[in-house]
């Protein structure tokens, strides 16, 4: 690999890691200096590779000097402002010089530390889930603002108040107490949960940027069940969903970057080994009596993994959207659920149902409206899709629907 | 909105059928429910197992029982938002426990905030 592709490479994957270690050691009110020192790290890279050839180890060069800056950080600190040698916890009373462990050990407990830290209640979860996307994926601001159709200065002001507000709160980067882990890992999974979903339902163009979001969400996830302390039920049900989605990565992306709807997608193109790693995870999950949203959500995915329209899988999906309806009302999962009635009952009874539905801003309302007509009274349906039309807020939606009313003419 | 709670009056179901035939009455009884929650109007809900059920009588005299053996046992409840009593009613009438003759399900007002 050319270092012009190998340094992005690694940024993606060691930016993060140096971060966390850093700002677990220097504590959190510096974690803008942590960022920088490993900026800079990747900065000493880019300058001095081209020259003297990307190094044998690669990792192990950035690590040393990722090491150096933070200790000459450290040492000019520690000069001119005592009260950082305050904070600085690790120093030991005979020694200046602090340990800076980049361990695989210590870079895993650091970056889950650090996601409990920037997952703390006392953060809005639209900041969780950019500081989460910058300190713990590596993603430039630009990115981040591409992933959430927003601009860089926008981004920056969230970044910039939500670390305020981390260094304000002073919350410490450790792990809970262990009768706090279960309620704290209840905010963690729900910013890795929209997490994914940014990448997953993303109106973005971009499709790399959007698949590495959920890779970079399934990471994450990965650490919680990777450690004893965090590893439970519902984190399993949520690597599970994500597995089972991910799966159709390759299906769900035509050739001009267009969206294959699901009944459209070559079922060859699902990748095998992630929907049964999504199965193993799924059973996983199963032990214990917690059902989540996470585990009906997963089991849902899971029957859609099942190409085959039989009636156990209708009666599977709509049962287990009874009970996510039961445990926390969508529009969404109402009008999915609303659909796999239909499966089970006939169009008559979803229509019936889905008229009960009143969600009248919603676009995929009246495109399920417009799907259940079809067939029965292809005039009203051509009037649900018109509908939906005009309230579809994206050119992807836009094209599917119109190429729906669009079938009524041929 | 104002809220209802629906109670359900029937026999001891595992008396007098399969239980193939009361996994139909589940479904039947999720279906249901779902359709309520799906208008975002179910607010919670829960079934009253009939075994092991006492009855507290003035003077503190504990007796056994109900034993679901009448259709006047309260069997379990659900609470919806509806608009008005009317509402609340049509919600009920799409209960399976409707399905056996004498059942019930009555409709109440919850008073909430000392108002009703």
């Amino acid at each position: 690999m050319q270092h012009q592709e190998l340094i992005p490479h690694l940024f993606r994957s060691e930016f993060s890691k140096i971060t966390a270690v850093l700002c677990k050691l220097m504590g959190i009110e510096q974690l803008a200096a942590a960022e920088d020192i490993a900026s800079e790290t990747f900065l000493a890279a880019f300058e001095n590779w081209p020259y003297s050839g990307i190094p044998p180890n690669p990792q192990a060069w950035l690590y040393t000097v990722a090491k150096n800056k933070a200790m000459n950080y450290l040492h000019r600190h520690a000069l001119f402002n005592g009260k950082v040698l305050d904070h600085l916890v690790t120093f030991s009373p005979e020694s200046t010089e602090p340990d800076i462990d980049l361990s695989d050990q210590n870079i895993s407990d650091s970056q889950l530390q650090m996601l409990f830290a920037i997952c703390h209640p006392a953060i809005s979860t639209e900041a969780q889930i950019g500081l989460a996307l910058r300190v713990l994926c590596g993603f430039g601001i630009e990115e981040i603002a591409y992933a959430f159709l927003t601009n860089k200065e926008t981004i920056s002001k969230r970044l910039f108040r939500a670390r305020e507000k981390l260094r304000h709160e002073n919350i410490p980067i450790e792990f809970p107490p262990d009768a706090e882990i279960n309620s704290r890992l209840g905010t963690i999974l729900t910013t890795l949960y929209l997490l994914f979903n940014e990448g997953y339902y993303s109106e973005s163009r971009d499709i790399v940027l959007r698949n590495d979001l959920c890779l970079e969400a399934m990471r994450l996830t990965y650490l919680l069940v990777d450690n004893g302390l965090t590893e439970s039920p519902p984190v399993y049900a949520l690597l599970a969903l994500m597995c089972f989605h991910s799966s159709r990565f390759a299906a769900r992306q035509g050739q001009n970057g267009e969206m294959v709807l699901y009944d459209d997608q070559d079922e060859s193109l699902w990748n095998a080994e992630l929907i049964s790693r999504g199965v193993y995870y799924l059973q996983k999950a199963s032990q214990g009596n917690i059902l989540t949203k996470y585990h009906l959500e997963a089991g849902i995915a899971y029957w859609h993994t099942q190409k085959a329209d039989t009636i156990e899988k209708w009666e599977s999906i709509l049962q287990l959207h009874n009970h996510l309806l039961v445990l926390e009302y969508s529009p969404i999962a109402a009008l999915n659920r609303t659909y796999a009635l239909s499966k089970v009952k006939g169009k008559m009874a979803g229509i019936t149902a889905a008229e009960e539905l009143g969600l009248v801003n919603n676009p995929f309302y009246f495109t399920l409206l417009g799907e259940l007509y079809s067939g029965i009274d292809n005039e009203t349906a051509r009037r649900h899709f018109k509908k939906a039309l005009i309230l579809a807020n994206s050119n992807a939606n836009k094209a599917i629907i119109q190429k729906k009313i669009d079938r009524f003419h041929k | 909105m104002k809220e209802f709670i629906l109670i359900f009056r029937h026999e001891d179901g595992q008396k007098i059928a399969s239980p193939e035939q009361i996994e139909v009455w589940m479904k039947q009884t999720m279906d249901w429910i779902g359709g309520i929650a799906a208008q975002n109007k179910f607010v919670m809900g829960n079934g009253l197992p009939m075994e092991e059920a006492m009855v507290v009588w003035h003077n503190n005299v504990v007796t056994n029982g109900p034993f679901g053996e009448i259709k006047e046992t309260i069997g379990g409840y659900i609470i919806v938002k509806a608009d008005n009593i009317e509402e609340a009613v049509e919600f009920a009438k799409g209960s399976p426990v409707l399905q056996g003759n004498g059942n019930s399900v009555e409709v109440r007002q919850i008073a909430r905030d000392g108002k009703h």
